[in-house]
């Protein structure tokens, strides 16, 4: 009886344990709420949604300026790419060769990616350091030399997440969604759907 | 929040610091040691012996001085001379993507956990180090590793290789810190976030899109490496380790994790993880690796001493969990024997085997084959082949880069005692 009784406050206090977990930090004065500045300064990433894209727009046509002057040393005047830095532009039809050229309008399926890589993570040696304007431009150039959109449009946060890549389609599985699941997700070799 | 001082200048700094240690390690064996070095310094923090002289191999060529060469891939870890299953720190594989090591003054790195979450916090890296924590054996690998497609493709696939060149991309540490899922717990993971995002503090920010249900697994915020911080070039002060999945996973210099309820699509998750299919279509998002090994001693470009006794020793490794088996064969893959697979066996960690193995001087084909606590074993380079509907031409001319390959590696010991890498010979 008297071991009975022992599991049983055993057994209670594992479950008082398990709610609280769940509903309450148990750790006292370790961490603190951030302010809301703080999350804003580095709440920048941009998903496929666009929710966290910068105000600001921008032309292939600024583009052209701004990538003569900041990205031709490593990617080519014609965005053909170096030893240092992949090609841009070009590629289509090539995916289903042994050469495949993967390029932002031969493979890339998200247009949002374009102008969050530029922004966080160009030019090399200098991250950071371009205006959310620039960035746009700089996009707008990218899509306008894959022949996405004109030269004349603007892109913005409002135009950008709207636009549908070329081989948006090219991908399995073709919802992001459909890759919630890991036990179905998890793919190598044959275990690929 | 974080140093913003960084930039150029730092960098700068940093890649003469980094280039003095590597002059540093490849002092050829003999050498004598430094005359300037105290008694004092030489026991402040140790340093191997100086007839140990090998060292992580690469390649880097950023800020560039000339446009030539090719691009950086990464600096190789020299598993063929390590013993045990733990890779020391100042071996353990990089691959930079641009990310340079940076210095972070760990008073001042912060990690914000926010987005989905009931309660969104800050910690600084004291306050991570009051919660509780483990420590677990878990290896990194990149999943181009031992891949033999792509940039680094023919350099792996040569007859010269060795194991450093073949499957250098993969590293084990012990590694300390507070499991993720006890800080989403804090913060109180709402039921709408499906996905995290985890972001480092490097310049360029590198990101990685998680599911969930990994982030409240067996993830990890590691603080500490082999008994010491992480290395800077490893992600000092702070690196999330995603026990088992590609590389790319294991975020360094991790400042940021948002609970959001789709991937984000970064650009190197989103073009150049996904695996490139000869229909034109590409598989999103592969995770975990597959049970994999490689035999060390005898392997790549090492001499025979002549005919005699050998203990054949190599590395097997899973990212499906525990290695429950190894088996070893010495005659070209006709019959396989049981190796000894030594003790710590820890799940998605390195795990060290042993086979006791005469030589008779003869011309053979060494090879080992790892088997995973889920029963999946590890395929040879034609079962592989076969699956991704590819021939031995496609290896030798595609550009296109095969990740997860996980084949079987034979090495072959000519009668002269030289070892050669047997994988398309």
């Amino acid at each position: 009886m008297r071991c009975f009784y022992k599991h049983l406050v055993f057994l209670a206090a594992l479950t008082a344990g398990t709610a609280a977990w769940a509903q309450a930090p148990n750790y006292k004065n370790v961490g603190r709420a951030p302010t809301p500045d703080e999350i804003r300064a580095w709440d920048t990433a941009v998903g496929p949604a666009g929710k966290e894209l910068p105000p600001g727009s921008g032309t292939a046509k600024e583009g052209a300026d701004i990538f003569a002057e900041k990205c031709v040393v490593c990617h080519g005047p014609a965005g053909e790419g170096s030893q240092l830095a992949p090609r841009l532009v070009g590629g289509k039809g090539t995916l289903t060769t042994p050469q495949p050229v993967l390029t932002v309008g031969s493979y890339w399926a998200f247009a949002t990616t374009i102008f969050d890589f530029i922004y966080k993570a160009m030019p090399r040696g200098q991250e950071g350091s371009l205006k959310p304007g620039q960035a746009y431009a700089l996009t707008a150039f990218l899509l306008y030399k894959n022949d996405i959109i004109k030269d004349t449009d603007a892109i913005d946060a409002k135009t950008l997440p709207a636009i549908k890549m070329p081989n948006r389609d090219g991908f399995i599985p073709p919802q992001l969604k459909d890759i919630h699941d890991i036990k179905k997700r998890g793919c190598r070799l044959g275990h690929c759907p | 929040m974080n140093s913003k001082k960084s930039g150029r200048r730092q960098f700068l700094k940093n890649s003469a610091a980094l280039a003095g240690l590597a002059a540093g390690a490849i002092t050829p064996a003999g050498a004598a040691p430094p005359a300037s070095e105290t008694v004092e310094q030489l026991h402040a923090y140790g340093q191997r012996s100086h007839f140990e002289s090998w060292t992580r191999k690469g390649k880097h060529l950023w800020p560039p001085e000339g446009q030539s060469g090719t691009r950086d891939y990464g600096f190789r870890n020299p598993i063929q001379y390590q013993s045990g299953m733990i890779t020391p720190a100042p071996l353990h594989f990089t691959i930079s993507h641009g990310h340079e090591p940076r210095d972070i003054d760990p008073t001042q790195h912060r990690l914000l956990i926010h987005g989905m979450v009931d309660r969104p916090l800050i910690f600084s890296l004291d306050e991570l180090k009051r919660l509780p924590s483990v420590s677990r054996f878990h290896f990194v690998e990149c999943n181009a590793n031992s891949g033999p497609t792509g940039p680094t493709g023919a350099a792996r696939r040569a007859p010269t290789a060795t194991a450093q060149d073949t499957h250098g991309l993969t590293s084990c540490s012990l590694w300390t810190g507070v499991p993720l899922s006890l800080l989403l717990q804090q913060a109180g993971v709402q039921k709408s976030a499906t996905w995290m995002i985890a972001e480092g503090a490097d310049p360029p920010h590198h990101l990685k899109s998680i599911p969930i249900e990994k982030g409240m697994d067996d993830c990890l915020v590691a603080y500490g490496q082999n008994g010491e911080a992480v290395r800077p070039e490893q992600g000092y002060p702070l690196r999330l380790i995603v026990a088992g999945w590609e590389g790319i996973n294991n975020v360094k210099w991790l400042r940021r994790i948002k609970l959001v309820d789709q991937p984000y699509m970064d650009m190197r998750e989103s073009t150049k993880y996904p695996s490139l299919r000869l229909d034109g279509k590409a598989r999103w998002f592969q995770f975990e690796l597959g049970p994999k090994s490689v035999i060390t001693r005898p392997s790549g470009g090492q001499q025979m001493a002549g005919p005699g006794y050998y203990e054949i020793s190599g590395l097997a490794w899973s990212g499906g969990g525990a290695i429950r088996r190894v088996e070893i064969s010495t005659d070209n893959g006709k019959t396989w024997t049981d190796a000894q697979i030594q003790d710590p066996v820890a799940r998605k960690a390195h795990t060290r085997f042993v086979f006791p193995w005469e030589w008779n001087g003869e011309q053979v084909v060494l090879q080992s084959r790892s088997t995973d606590e889920r029963n999946e074993v590890q395929p040879t380079r034609d079962e592989i082949s076969k699956i991704w509907h590819i021939d031995m031409d496609y290896y030798n001319t595609s550009t296109n880069l095969v990740g997860h390959f996980n084949a079987i590696q034979p090495w072959k010991i000519n009668r002269d005692g030289s070892v050669l890498n047997a994988l398309f010979l």
